[in-house]
């Protein structure tokens, strides 16, 4: 599977990806109902009226009302119908959007009562494009994974994406269509994987030297499987603090698939906000102190504090600390409410 | 670096020995071949004597026309360096698998598809476009030349700088490694440090300044220059499109300007516009930055639009088939390509509602365009069609169009996009509708407007062959790379893994090996027709039996193009005044009122591409030195009054004498 | 030229297919359209600019705001300095009309004496914000105020530049009408720069001290 010789868009494995392909063929097929006919007619008339085969003439021939109602109509008539499917279809399809079923036989919700589906919600994977990898963060197992995601079959995947320096974008065809992933910011997916096997994942959007070999591998598993990985990764895997991140992030290319445990439960937020070097302040805190009108004429020394992209092109050597205004007057529970996604920004 | 002196970069910035790339020997062998052609060149030109006709004849001139052919030349020598770009990507792409490297290096490869696409957009299909409107719209509205002579002249030399720019970047320094619409934060100060984001930003800067002027100029001319008569609903459909193509320009290059100059404070000055920290906002420049760039793509086909509704009521002898609605449906299209930028970006993480009405708008762009295909369609019911070379081109473009246009709507469904987005489908679908479209459309108006710039017909034998490689040749580069897209490839890759795609590749890498072909083809075609120039002669000035004015003076067109300006009383005027007919006036002729040819353009124009050449290298004195200068000649040039001259009556009735004599013979 | 459309003379059904009697064309009438229409894109470069400061004219990166470091009372000053040479430039205008050279020259001077004012009034206020540390490279915000600001400074400044050399051309030539064009062109840039002023004061300025 991993390779693929066939159209993994085609035939997809990811009930999300499967809709979309649905979508694609739908769009298609609306739109041949008119190209067929103009493709067939050009070839016609160019034959039919060729100067040697001396068919009808009538140079001033040049307007037709009825004629006129007809070409502007049905073209507006298929873009009525593809745009209302569209409209429909971005909705249901947003990738912000929870999953409203687990594939088309089956809702979500009944999905959430049978027996062997965890009761709570959807499996929550935080993903850092780094210079050139791929980082996946465990939330609620406290373990991480390099260039190697794997997720239970028919549960409902939450992703939420951020990367280290760069654009990139999160791209598993065989699952669902793909999202950016931007520094200090956050986009997520919501997506679900219906058979297992091994699938092809990477980024989609061009981000440098070392963007060709930015592929990982994608793994649907059954509980079981998970289960199992879970607890190998949780025993074998090397740890993930702060320090330990720091030199993952610098760049490097084709890093061989890792395992993480211990991996510090606000890392992904510290790598959000562009502070796992202790010595920055969180883009967070910041931001509340914008809204509250910035820092004044005091916080212009804090600069040093806030540079991010010249200190990591350094290589992420972390610095030592130091003190800045922030740290006094930031309150302590900004964390959920920084809103720092996208799509506020959006 | 730390061997050379404090001294070095005061004088030299930070250019040095090691930014050449004699270790590269693709680079070497290039810079070989072109460093002896271009002696060779020299030479020719100096042994011919040919410097100062070149001068007084052509760089100085204010000849719309003349500029328009130097436009079409720039197009075809950056076509060359584009072109060769591409096959370079096919090879690398053809061979890297399983292992293989291919034989280019992510950091010349990365340059290569960046360049690719600068130099295709702004320095291939934009010069095409221009010239072509330079050319032929004066003539098509019975005017002696466009609103602003010199202003034309000084647009077509900042267009030629930043080509320089670009072309320099290949043997002193790099060019961007970023991709074309250079994204920050990769294209920031922090993640591309080198001098390769600044050749592209002065190199864009500057050509963008002269494609401005431009649609200034051309605006300008079509509104307040019309031959009497020819109100806005009599005006030929090439030139309605261009005054769309050129409002346009004028209301999106200065978008481009500022967002490029952003850019270039972030990397200069240290300003935080586009970078993660500090507050800066990346994704403001992807918007601002296709604010520009979704427009510039009806910028480029508005004008093939044009020739193409030329092209058929010509060779189906028969009035357009519904020009109103063409006119309407070129307006609308105008508008709405302002309104669906966000689709170049769906997968930023926008809400539905955003990404919905943003597809939605894209989806309505088709109705208008569907339109046209419809009422080129209905130009052909009932014609009486010559296949000479445009109306093949014309057929070709109509069947190829329409699949791109198909596959347009496909990615304008957000949720379809999001599978799609940065895939070799997307790259598939653009080349479709830009070689199906804009480049099938240029040479389309090179075949149809040649006789007229010249006084001779291009030859047909090597046309056509040119025409079915490149056909031939586009359906078998790109269709693959549909196929290789709906595999989940995606664009920008340097190297492979699955083998089983490889020979997807190969079949595009013979696709571009036939477009090759093509290309070649066209070269051989213009040198037969130049050699064969007696027997091709159109000695009529109007060999296609054409409808519209510029079909009604001599080819080429004497320096006045039209001896008395014309009078127009109906669309397709041309045809109109034949069937009417209409006596070519001998006698009575007066002396006629012209621009003088100047120096200024080029003087300024080479000021500011040597400004740009030396910001690119931090060489701040040569930047100060050169940017006074072209100010200094810009003010100079302001102290010349004496702009403008008479042609005498003897000169045009002796003009038009031998025209006489010409039109007698055939 | 389009306008003669109408006059075409049409006698006893054979139609004129030319014109034998050219009026004078000079290209003034394009001129001015023409410069209108790159006035409109320089309007787009500002649009820009503002679209720019309105979304990151609250990024203060944990540093100074408007409110900190606008100095209103300048900024008004040099507003009405702004305005003044505006009014200045319309008077130069009406003594050009009624062909007072020197009338004409004398309010030339003033309005150009306006925009120094103007320039050096501005210049010292970025002096005195970078002296303090708010340097463009600060935050996202100051890079955006400083940017849309000295850009307008800058064009006032090529105006001025422009000035002058129209001052010598027409000191040189008199008022001929290439030099009437020019002046007619330099007052429409004149007066858009007012009209941009007037958006940054309100619009940068006076929100920005208002939060």
């Amino acid at each position: 599977m991993l390779g693929g010789c066939q159209m993994v868009l085609l035939a997809p494995s990811g009930d999300v990806a499967v809709q979309q392909r649905n979508l694609l063929l739908t769009s298609t097929a609306l739109m041949l109902l008119i190209i067929v006919p103009v493709m067939a007619l050009t070839v016609f008339f160019a034959w039919r009226y060729r100067a040697s085969a001396n068919a009808t003439y009538d140079p001033d021939w040049h307007h037709s009302l009825p004629l006129e109602v007809v070409i502007w109509a049905v073209p507006l008539l298929i873009i009525i119908v593809i745009g209302a499917i569209t409209w429909m279809a971005t909705h249901l399809l947003d990738p912000y959007r929870p999953l409203g079923r687990i594939s088309a036989a089956k809702p979500a919700a009944a999905a959430r009562m049978s027996e062997n589906a965890p009761p709570q919600g959807p499996l929550v994977i935080q993903v850092v494009a780094l210079d050139w990898k791929w980082l996946f963060l465990y939330p609620e197992q406290g373990i991480a994974s390099l260039n190697e995601v794997v997720a239970p079959v028919d549960q409902p995947i939450e992703f939420r994406i951020t990367s280290s320096t760069v654009m990139n974008s999160l791209f598993i065809p065989a699952l669902a269509g793909q999202i950016y992933a931007m520094p200090g910011m956050q986009t997520k997916l919501n997506a679900v994987i219906n058979h297992p096997g091994d699938f092809e994942g990477f980024s989609a959007n061009y981000s440098g030297a070392g963007f060709s070999d930015m592929r990982f591998r994608f793994r649907g598993v059954d509980r079981q499987g998970f289960e199992a990985w879970t607890r190998a990764t949780r025993e074998k895997g090397g740890p993930l603090g702060r320090e330990e991140y720091l030199v993952l992030e610098r760049p490097s290319e084709r890093e061989p698939t890792r395992q993480f445990r211990d991996v510090a439960p606000d890392l992904f937020q510290a790598i959000l906000n562009m502070c796992v070097d202790r010595a920055k302040m969180c883009a967070r805190d910041m931001m509340a102190m914008d809204a509250r009108g910035g820092g004044g004429k005091e916080g212009i020394s804090t600069v040093m504090a806030l540079e991010y992209d010249k200190s990591i092109r350094r290589g992420g050597q972390p610095i030592p600390p130091r003190s800045f205004v922030t740290a006094i007057c930031t309150p302590a529970d900004v964390y959920g409410t920084a809103g720092l996604t996208a799509r506020v920004a959006n | 670096m730390t061997s050379y002196p404090e001294w070095w970069k005061l004088v030299f910035g930070r250019f040095t020995f090691e930014a050449l790339p004699l270790h590269e020997p693709i680079l070497v062998a290039t810079f070989a071949v072109v460093v002896l052609g271009g002696l060779a060149l020299l030479v020719l030109i100096t042994r011919m004597k040919a410097w100062g006709y070149l001068w007084n004849e052509w760089f100085t001139s204010v000849d719309h026309k003349k500029i328009g052919i130097m436009y079409m030349i720039l197009g075809v020598i950056m076509l060359l360096r584009g072109f060769a770009d591409a096959l370079m990507m096919r090879g690398q792409q053809a061979i890297a698998f399983a292992g293989s490297e291919g034989y280019l290096p992510p950091h010349h490869y990365d340059q290569i598809f960046t360049a690719h696409g600068v130099i295709m957009i702004f320095f291939v299909a934009m010069p095409f476009v221009t010239g072509l409107m330079n050319f032929v719209v004066p003539l098509q509205i019975g005017a002696r030349d466009v609103a602003f002579p010199f202003l034309n002249n000084f647009s077509f030399w900042m267009t030629v700088g930043g080509a320089v720019l670009v072309m320099a970047s290949l043997f002193i320094g790099e060019f961007a490694k970023t991709g074309w619409l250079a994204y920050p934060p990769l294209s920031g100060a922090a993640y591309s440090p080198g001098v390769g984001m600044d050749y592209y930003l002065w190199a864009l800067q500057i050509a963008g300044v002269g494609t401005t002027l431009s649609g200034v100029n051309l605006v300008a001319t079509i509104i307040k220059m019309r031959a009497p008569g020819m109100d806005m609903m009599k005006m030929p459909v090439f030139t309605w499109t261009s005054l769309c193509t050129n409002v346009l320009i004028v209301a999106t290059f200065p978008i481009l300007a500022a967002t490029l100059a952003l850019l270039t404070l972030d990397r200069y000055v240290g300003t935080n516009f586009f970078t993660n920290d500090l507050g800066g906002n990346p994704m403001m420049y992807v918007n601002l930055i296709w604010i520009w760039g979704h427009p510039e793509v009806y910028i480029l086909i508005l004008p093939a639009f044009g020739i193409f509704s030329e092209v058929a009521s010509t060779f189906c002898g028969k009035r357009l088939f519904g020009y109103a609605s063409m006119v309407y449906a070129t307006v609308v299209i105008t508008i709405l390509s302002y309104l669906v930028w966000l689709h170049h970006f769906f997968t930023m993480g926008s809400g539905a509602s955003v990404n919905s009405f943003f597809g939605i708008t894209t989806m309505i762009i088709s109705i208008p365009t569907g339109a046209k295909i419809f009422n080129w369609l209905f130009t052909m019911y009932r014609g009486r069609i010559r296949f000479e070379l445009p109306m093949m081109w014309l057929i070709a473009f109509m069947l190829t169009f329409v699949i791109g246009g198909m596959t347009g709507v496909m990615l304008a469904v957000p949720p379809a996009d999001f599978v799609l987005h940065n895939s070799l489908f997307l790259v598939a679908h653009f080349h479709n509708v830009i070689i199906g479209g804009v480049v099938f459309g240029i040479f389309a108006g090179i075949a149809y407007w040649f006789p007229k710039a010249f006084g001779f017909k291009l030859d047909p034998f090597w046309g056509k062959l040119s025409f079915w490689f490149w056909v031939v040749g586009f359906y078998v580069a790109f269709m693959p790379l549909y196929v290789l897209g709906l595999m989940g490839v995606t664009r920008r890759l340097n190297r492979f893994e699955d083998p089983s795609l490889q020979i997807w590749f190969v079949i595009a890498a013979i696709g571009a090996v036939l477009i090759l072909f093509g290309i070649l083809c066209f070269l051989i075609q213009i040198a037969v027709s130049i050699i064969h120039r007696d027997a091709l002669r159109d000695t009529t000035g109007d060999p296609w039996d054409g409808r519209t004015l510029e079909w009604s003076t001599s080819s080429p067109p004497p320096d006045y193009n039209f001896a008395f300006t014309p009078v127009i009383h109906d669309h397709d005027s041309w045809s109109d005044m034949k069937k009417r007919g209409y006596q070519r006036p001998l006698a009575g002729f007066r002396p006629i009122h012209m621009p003088r040819n100047t120096g200024a353009g080029v003087v300024i124009a080479g000021f500011a591409t040597l400004c740009g050449f030396a910001l690119i290298w931090h060489v701040w004195w040569l930047a100060a030195l050169t940017f006074v200068g072209a100010v200094a000649s810009v003010i100079t040039h302001s102290f010349n009054y004496d702009r403008d001259f008479h042609i005498p009556a003897e000169t045009v009735l002796r003009e038009e004498d031998s025209r006489s004599k010409l039109l007698a013979r055939a | 030229m389009a306008k003669a459309a109408a006059q075409v003379p049409v006698s006893n059904g054979a139609p004129t297919f030319y014109v034998t009697e050219e009026e004078h064309e000079h290209s003034g009438g394009s001129t001015m359209l023409g410069f209108w229409i790159y006035l409109m894109s320089d309007c787009l470069v500002f649009a820009v600019l503002f679209a720019t400061f309105g979304v990151l004219g609250r990024n203060y990166a944990a540093g100074p705001s408007g409110a900190d470091l606008f100095d209103l009372r300048l900024v008004a000053v040099n507003t009405g300095l702004l305005l003044l040479s505006s009014i200045t430039y319309g008077f130069a205008m009406l003594a050009m009309e009624k062909g007072r050279q020197a009338a004409m020259q004398g309010w030339l001077v003033v309005t150009g004496l306006f925009g120094l004012g103007f320039i050096a009034i501005e210049l010292y206020e970025f002096a005195h914000m970078i002296h303090e540390g708010a340097t463009p490279m600060r935050s996202a915000f100051l890079s955006s105020f400083f940017t849309l600001v000295s850009t307008h400074g800058l064009h006032v400044t090529f105006g001025l530049i422009w000035l002058v050399v129209l001052m010598r051309q027409v000191a040189r030539r008199g008022l001929i009408e290439a030099n009437r064009r020019r002046l007619m062109c330099l007052s429409m840039f004149w007066h858009f720069l007012d009209i941009v002023w007037i958006g940054v004061f309100s619009f940068v300025y006076l929100m920005g001290v208002l939060k």
